[in-house]
């Protein structure tokens, strides 16, 4: 009854109040993400990864809750390493994506999560493939999170088909820094994942490091 | 997950809305989407002009409750027309911008609507001052409103230059509006433009299908 009251981040759920996004390009992806969580008005974490590997060749990038779209990710990652056991090589993309689609809608609604999923494979290269809800669509690029309805008006002016790597690391890195500056629950630094034939490239570009707009 | 912010729970019809207004090197442009709808299940106008005039060169753009906009605005036309007999002499922007703000500050239990106004006047040229919703009072270079704001807050941040064209400042317009209108489902139809510089005042439409169309349209 009487004491010190419990900070309110305790009872508050953790979110990755987040944004994320993934493209295309011929012959990989690139992925990106913010890296702050926050648990109400709290913001719990300032460095967290939400890029989450999934296969050597196939990332998730994690939105909404965060201990569910943590769980699926881990889910999905055992899965996967029986599967390719099973098959004896590598994963598709889409197969992974599969997995992931099968437990958002399985558990539609207890689970609060969106998780885009990209990687290479060697059939069908780079892919890009939206779950959210329990939807599975493979599309050009994928944004998500609380921050990405800031950058729809962006995305949709500046995507262009056949970009090349380093095009789509800028457009990720310029999207991402414009919702982490209208977003109050995306911010921090920002995480990029780039996937190719030769392999996973994994990069953080600190807050100074990047783009700033006419207004800063 | 995402956060999505509608008019729906405004009351009566309300104007689910895209309103923009930037300004140029001799002048600001002001523009807005042309859809009226009942809490984004019926569309009862595909062609309001919610570019409102209250004087010959400052001009309002309303989003929110239309009934509140519409009672808002006549009551600061009158103001204006009388203020600017006293003072003979053409209103300030900031005059204008002033009288919305006491009505909506005074009346803020009230009253569900948000206004930019945007002129140019002798003193300071070509300005916007936006009211937001609870009666604050702001002066910027460019700004956004209304439910559709939300989806171009990037495209602005990202495209907006101070001192540019007018022409290029029209197509930064017309390209945010239709990128709104393309993610909204409450903003729609067609792009009214005002453009106001001390010479004129020009009022361009660009019907939908002329309207700028991106990749995957």
């Amino acid at each position: 009854m009487l004491g010190e009251a419990e900070p309110q981040w305790l009872s508050e759920e953790v979110k990755t109040g987040t944004t994320i996004i993934a493209i295309e390009f011929n012959g990989g992806v690139v992925l990106g993400s913010d890296s702050r969580v926050s648990a109400g008005e709290s913001v719990v974490n300032r460095v967290m990864n939400k890029l989450s590997p999934l296969h050597d060749k196939i990332y998730c990038a994690l939105s909404g809750s965060a201990a569910d779209a943590q769980t699926i990710a881990e889910m999905v990652n055992y899965q996967l390493d029986v599967h390719s056991m099973e098959i004896g090589e590598d994963p598709l993309v889409r197969s992974a994506a599969t997995l992931v689609k099968n437990i958002s809608y399985k558990y539609k609604e207890e689970l609060s999560a969106h998780l885009i999923v990209a990687g290479w494979d060697r059939r069908g290269g780079g892919q890009v493939f939206a779950t959210l809800k329990g939807l599975l669509t493979r599309q050009p690029f994928a944004v998500g999170g609380s921050g990405s309805s800031y950058v729809y008006g962006f995305v949709d002016a500046e995507y262009r088909k056949g970009m090349n790597k380093k095009e789509c690391q800028q457009f990720v890195v310029n999207t991402l820094s414009l919702a982490m500056n209208r977003d109050g629950s995306s911010g921090g630094v920002a995480y990029l994942v780039t996937i190719d034939e030769h392999g996973t490239e994994e990069k953080v570009i600190l807050g100074n490091d990047l783009p700033t707009f006419f207004d800063q | 997950m995402e956060k999505h912010y509608t008019d729906s729970k405004v009351k009566g019809v309300s104007t689910g809305t895209t309103i923009l207004a930037a300004v140029f090197d001799g002048g600001v442009v002001i523009g807005s989407d042309s859809r009226a709808s009942i809490g984004g299940d019926y569309i009862s106008s595909k062609t309001m002009n919610k570019v409102i005039q209250v004087h010959d060169r400052i001009f309002c753009g309303i989003a929110g409750s239309l009934a509140d906009a519409q009672a808002v605005t006549k009551a600061a036309k009158s103001h204006l027309s009388f203020h600017s007999v006293q003072m003979e002499s053409p209103p300030l922007v900031v005059a204008a911008a002033s009288v919305l703000k006491d009505l909506c500050y005074k009346n803020k239990e009230e009253l569900q609507a948000g206004f930019m106004t945007a002129g140019w006047d002798r003193k300071k040229g070509p300005q916007i001052y936006v009211v937001a919703l609870g009666g604050m009072l702001l002066n910027q270079q460019v700004t956004i409103g209304g439910s559709g704001s939300t989806y171009i807050f990037g495209y602005v941040d990202a495209k907006y230059k101070p001192n540019m064209t007018r022409e290029e400042c029209v197509q930064f317009a017309t390209n945010a509006l239709a990128l709104a209108m393309g993610r909204d489902n409450v903003s729609g139809g067609v792009a009214h433009l005002v453009v106001i510089t001390e010479k004129e005042v020009e009022h361009v439409v660009v019907p939908g299908d002329k309207l700028p169309r991106f990749h995957d349209e």
